[in-house]
């Protein structure tokens, strides 16, 4: 998804001036080196400094320009949340805030490193528009969508490097929209982000014991699609949320919460990251399954 | 004294009486903070920013002290960018002008109020405005207190990386914060504008009621940096029992109080020279 970023956005800010990148001390590589070299002004590194990277595209998107704010997803979101808050969201300004590695994608580095809280506070901003694509397909979709709005802020979850295509044939990526990838009739998994490898293995699991699965993608967290997410929940007998964020104010809840405003009859589970820092070192499978988010265990809760 | 400094004095006085007007209407609206940066607001806007051919301003000023607004609202409504309703409307549900300023209303180019933002964004704007090929120069008013916040010290350091020759700074140093002098909390933070120097700006320290040394002092910058004016001034300015008290940061003065005051600010404005 990183380097997908960096060549969508290299493509975009190559044909509009109003496009710059502010860093703070971490950069994608590749196609952001070219885009640094072609455009030395439109690229600005403020070092390992936060608050005036958010600060900086929050006055140049007052003089009507698109900036996007990029570094880890802990340094992004939390470390100058109050500026975003204050800057982009108050004053409603077309800035993307980009958070690489979103979820506990950095599982060697701790939780200092560790997003996992990004969604529900990301969703708890007036005017803040959540992007989490799934897929280096669905980074591209949402990149060149954040590069041409000018509605207000975004905050654009991505995990790292290296994830596969996996929503190739999909119907197309639109802003505000589920997605579905794959049309069942018994159970029903909502997903976002880069956990939708894992949940495309929980389908096979589930196909593989007879049961007809749909999986839909919910690429824009907020605004959420409630009309695609009702439809999901009065068109199946069970449903599982399964997402790679924290628990409060993230999908699960939210998928709760339209469950009992539709008068939802079916089966409703919520898988997420715990709501605990887990002092574990390991693979992002590894990190993930002690948080609880592995097939087999999520296969057991499902029941058969 | 020439008689363009008489005129600026006269509209100081002038724009402290209306902020007295106007304090009677409310409870609170933060008199003193605005008392100290007034010939500073006055002059930017009376000296120093440029106007188009057709009068708008083509400079940009950003109240980062967002607290001392109401500085602002009154030069504003002095220049009919505000109207006289507005402040007849300030801080009621029927109005739109708030305690802090609130981007979109007019003359208001950035919604500040949390300390620690405005010089951030002024450095945006600049930069932008140098990217685009205009020709603005960005003006920024923040309080001493505010330059405690970490946020103040990454612009200053980003600011002169950036080449922004476009930014004007102010600190309105009246040496009061929440909870006492600013030079209590911190007594090995001073001086400030040695600092900002040694972070590759142009700065000067100055009486900032001076209202013809801040328009010199201004113009007469070298040029190439940002540069940062660190203004000694006096909390509560022009009403005697005013000046640095903290409880007036905040509170309206009562009848007595406020009718005191006016004859005090009719004194000082006899004084000036014609």
């Amino acid at each position: 998804m990183r380097n997908t970023f960096a060549e969508t956005f290299h493509d975009a800010g190559q044909n509009d001036e109003r496009l710059v990148l502010v860093v703070a001390d971490i950069s994608p590589a590749g196609s952001i080196a070219k885009f640094r070299e072609a455009f030395p002004q439109r690229f600005i590194n403020t070092g390992v400094a936060e608050q005036i990277m958010i600060g900086l595209a929050g006055g140049m998107a007052l003089r009507g320009l698109r900036p996007f704010a990029y570094t880890i997803a802990t340094f992004s979101l939390f470390r100058p949340y109050e500026f975003i808050r204050d800057d982009l969201c108050y004053q409603n300004l077309p800035v993307t805030v980009v958070g690489i590695g979103g979820g506990v994608t950095y599982s060697t580095l701790g939780s200092t490193h560790h997003a996992q809280e990004d969604i529900g506070l990301a969703c708890g901003l007036p005017n803040m528009a959540v992007i989490a694509p799934c897929d280096p397909a669905e980074t591209r979709a949402a990149t060149l969508w954040c590069a041409s709005q000018t509605g207000g802020p975004v905050y654009l979850r991505l995990a790292k490097a290296g994830e596969p295509n996996l929503t190739e044939g999909a119907e197309p990526w639109e802003f505000g929209k589920v997605r579905s990838l794959r049309r069942g009739s018994d159970i029903c998994l909502i997903t976002y982000g880069a956990v939708l490898k894992l949940v495309l293995e929980l389908a096979a699991a589930l196909e593989a014991q007879g049961r007809s699965v749909s999986v839909v993608t919910v690429p824009t967290v907020k605004p959420l699609d409630s009309d695609g997410i009702v439809r999901a929940l009065h068109g199946h007998a069970q449903v599982a949320v399964i997402e790679e964020a924290a628990p409060n104010g993230a999908l699960g809840m939210q998928v709760k919460a339209l469950a009992w405003d539709s008068k939802a009859s079916c089966r409703l589970d919520s898988f997420a990251l715990d709501d605990a820092f887990h002092h574990v070192y390991g693979s992002h499978a590894e990190l993930l399954e002690r948080h609880g988010l592995a097939v087999p265990a999520i296969l057991a809760r499902l029941g058969s | 004294m020439s008689g363009t400094t008489s005129a600026a004095l006269r509209r100081c006085i002038g724009f402290r009486r209306r902020i007295l007007e106007v304090s009677q209407q409310v409870a609170a609206l933060h008199g003193a903070p605005a008392f100290s940066a007034l010939e500073m607001v006055d002059a930017i806007y009376h000296a120093l920013m440029r106007r188009d051919d057709d009068g708008t301003l083509k400079d940009a000023f950003i109240m980062s002290k967002g607290h001392g607004v109401i500085a602002q609202y009154v030069v504003l409504e002095s220049l009919g960018i505000l109207g006289r309703q507005d402040l007849e409307d300030y801080c009621t549900a029927g109005g739109r002008l708030g305690a802090h300023p609130d981007y979109g209303n007019p003359g208001i180019e950035a919604s500040t109020g949390s300390l620690g933002h405005g010089l951030g964004l002024a450095c945006g704007m600049a930069y932008a405005d140098r990217l685009q090929g205009l020709d603005r120069v960005t003006y920024c008013m923040m309080g001493d207190g505010e330059m405690q916040e970490g946020s103040i010290w990454e612009a200053i350091m980003m600011a002169p990386n950036l080449g922004l020759s476009n930014l004007v700074a102010f600190v309105d140093f009246n040496n009061f914060q929440g909870m006492g002098r600013t030079r209590d909390t911190h007594p090995h933070f001073y001086p400030v504008a040695e600092k900002a120097e040694c972070f590759g700006w142009e700065a000067v320290d100055l009486d900032g009621h001076d209202w013809a040394a801040v328009v010199a002092a201004v113009k007469g910058r070298q040029g190439g940096k940002p540069f940062l004016v660190v203004a000694r001034t006096v909390k509560g300015k022009g009403v005697s029992f005013m000046e640095n008290q903290a409880i007036w940061h905040y509170r309206s003065p009562n009848a007595a109080e406020y009718a005191q005051a006016l004859d005090e600010l009719a004194l000082a404005e006899g004084r000036i020279p014609a």
